[in-house]
């Protein structure tokens, strides 16, 4: 940070200029949460059982493989930018800061890895039974 | 930036009236923070489980029909409810409507009515319904 002219002073302290973006994009995948958390709800509810091979034979499902695998990429999405502003809030020494951001989106690409592969593999090698 | 140590910061959570707009404001962040993390953990463990068999499939089903895991599930579909009501609260915020004093406290009233309703109503359905 400059000492000198008051230009100086001020420089590089202002927005990242992506905050809009951000925005936008929580209220975009919050829409696609809306419709597709309501359907997974309304299709586990419909299942006669909950058994292992009532629940994957119907999860092998292109039907329901595809709108699963874009439910897992829309909340994901959406609670990444989500806690990313919890943090932001309440952590402000910079390395604590970066440090759980790095956490949170580690996570976030973790569990996202985990739960797509799941539904691929149970989608492209069916039911063993 | 690094904060300036100096500068007072609002009392915030201590000395504000509680309203029905302010909890409904919190209960939006910390449902949101919940579904997150316990939520998204048991999503996860549920396809990879899927994913991996039968056994690992019945270890997760033990765990959700346990009263334990009972008590988690009700508590996520709740946050998920609340949640979802105060998401769409915040949609009609967002565009710059709903801000009359009695208009935004009845919303965010309705938001916990709605909360507590669906979850009623969905484990009602779940447990003497259908069996
Ligand atoms: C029913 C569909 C959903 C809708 C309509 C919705 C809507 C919203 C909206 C509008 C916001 C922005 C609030 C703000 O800017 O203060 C938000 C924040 C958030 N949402 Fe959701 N959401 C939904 C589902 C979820 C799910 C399933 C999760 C977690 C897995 C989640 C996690 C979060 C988090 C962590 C935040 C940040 C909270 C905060 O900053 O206070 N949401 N949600
Ligand atoms: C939607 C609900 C909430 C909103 C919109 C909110 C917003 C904020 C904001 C804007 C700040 C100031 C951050 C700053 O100093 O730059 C703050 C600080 C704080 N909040 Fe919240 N908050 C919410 C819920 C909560 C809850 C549920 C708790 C705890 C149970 C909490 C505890 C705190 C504390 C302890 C601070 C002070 C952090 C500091 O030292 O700056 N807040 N909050």
């Amino acid at each position: 940070m400059g000492t000198g002219t008051g230009l100086g002073r001020v420089r590089g302290l202002g927005s990242a200029k992506h905050g809009g973006a951000h925005w936008v994009l929580h209220r975009m995948t919050a829409v696609g949460n809306l419709l597709l958390l309501p359907w997974l709800l309304i299709s586990l509810v419909r299942l006669p059982t909950y058994d292992y091979t009532t629940v994957t034979t119907w999860l092998a499902q292109p039907m329901a493989a595809v709108p699963m695998m874009l439910l897992v990429i829309s909340v994901f999405w959406h609670f990444r930018i989500g806690l990313q502003v919890v943090i932001e809030d309440y952590v402000h020494e910079e390395g604590t800061k970066f440090a759980s951001l790095t956490a949170l989106t580690f996570y976030t690409l973790g569990a996202a890895a985990f739960a797509l592969f799941a539904i691929a593999k149970i989608a492209l090698t069916g039911t063993p039974n | 930036m690094a904060q300036n140590r100096a500068r007072p910061l609002s009392p915030h959570l201590t000395i504000w009236k509680w309203g029905a707009n302010m909890a409904a404001s919190i209960m939006h962040r910390v449902t949101g923070t919940g579904l997150a993390t316990v939520g998204v953990l048991v999503l996860t463990w549920w396809l990879v489980a899927a994913a991996s068999g039968q056994k690992s499939y019945d270890y997760f089903l033990g765990w959700a029909a346990h009263p334990l895991g009972r008590f988690v599930l009700i508590g996520l579909s709740w946050a998920f409810f609340q949640h979802l009501g105060s998401g769409l609260r915040h949609f009609v915020l967002d565009v710059g409507a709903g801000y009359e004093l009695n208009t935004n406290r009845f919303w965010a009233r309705a938001t916990f009515v709605f909360g507590v309703v669906m979850t009623a109503a969905l484990w009602g359905y779940l447990l003497f319904v259908k069996g």
